[in-house]
């Protein structure tokens, strides 16, 4: 039995850091991002592409693009 | 999937219209309770940051300059900006601010103080704005409130706007009043 894996690019939010300006969720061409309880930004669900935009427009720069092996 | 357009998506419009109106006649810059009160009622109310996601003409605004027109340096804020110790600072400082306005009103409202027709930016530099008011329309304290209220917001989107060219384009919002209150409130809801 083999462990097959694929590479998936995501944006992952420093929530402490995180000032909720909402900016990623405006940005974001999936609507990938929400802020959770008005507190911080997570992205929602299996939506991001992790293409970065996000990323460039957070104005503090708590967003970074992580790659994540998963198995398929 | 892609995400369509809203009719939220063009809000930004209302920052030009609120700003010019009250440019030429400074008793529309009560139009910006609106924008004092909503952020509000969503964070108490529904406990989310509804209005700095979908509403704010002013962060729109930003983005679309310092974004799409490419006004920002892009350069990502310094740290100290967004510090919790700035952040609140910051917030109570303009909230100290508002009160002032508050109290000027009050002052002009009992007789006891001069309705100024001014128009006093940073905090500091008191400009004439005389064009913008014809006496006895109003009230002398209706229009008191107008020009305080309206310094607060001009200086506030001049700040937001050297903030963007230097930094990022919505780098006003890291540490602007109402999104440090309205995550605050989210915050002690949540
Ligand atoms: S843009 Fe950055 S600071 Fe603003 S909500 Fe998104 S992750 Fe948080
Ligand atoms: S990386 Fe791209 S798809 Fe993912 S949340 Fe950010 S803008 Fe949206
Ligand atoms: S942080 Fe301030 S300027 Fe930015 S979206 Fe929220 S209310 Fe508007």
């Amino acid at each position: 039995m083999t462990d097959k894996t694929k590479k998936r690019r995501l944006a992952v939010v420093n929530a402490d850091s995180c000032v909720a300006c909402g900016t990623c969720f405006a940005v974001c061409p999936f609507e990938a991002m929400e802020i959770y309880k008005g507190c911080y930004a997570r992205p929602v669900g299996e939506r991001c592409v992790g293409c970065g935009i996000c990323e460039r427009n957070c104005p503090i720069g708590c967003i970074s693009i992580k790659i994540r092996e998963e198995a398929v | 999937m892609k995400k369509g357009k809203h009719w939220y998506d063009y809000i930004w419009i209302w920052a030009i219209i609120y700003f010019s109106l009250s440019f030429f006649n400074i008793i529309f810059a009560w139009l910006g309770m609106i924008d004092f009160m909503l952020p509000l009622a969503f964070a108490i109310f529904g406990g989310s940051k509804y209005f700095c996601n979908r509403l704010c003409a002013r962060g729109q605004l930003f983005l679309k300059l310092g974004g799409q027109y490419k006004l920002s340096r892009n350069v990502v804020t310094p740290a100290w900006m967004y510090s919790s110790i700035f952040r609140y600072g910051f917030m109570i400082f303009f909230l100290t601010m508002f009160g002032n306005v508050v109290m000027q009103t009050w002052l002009v409202a009992s007789g006891a103080g001069d309705f100024q027709q001014m128009v006093t930016l940073f905090w500091s530099f008191q400009v004439p704005w005389e064009w913008a008011y014809t006496a006895g329309g109003v009230p002398d304290w209706v229009a008191q409130y107008s020009f305080g209220f309206y310094s607060l917001m001009l200086t506030s989107l001049l700040l937001g706007l050297i903030a963007m060219l230097i930094y990022k384009p919505r780098t006003w919002c890291s540490f602007c009043p109402m999104g440090t209150m309205t995550q605050g409130i989210c915050k002690f809801k949540n």
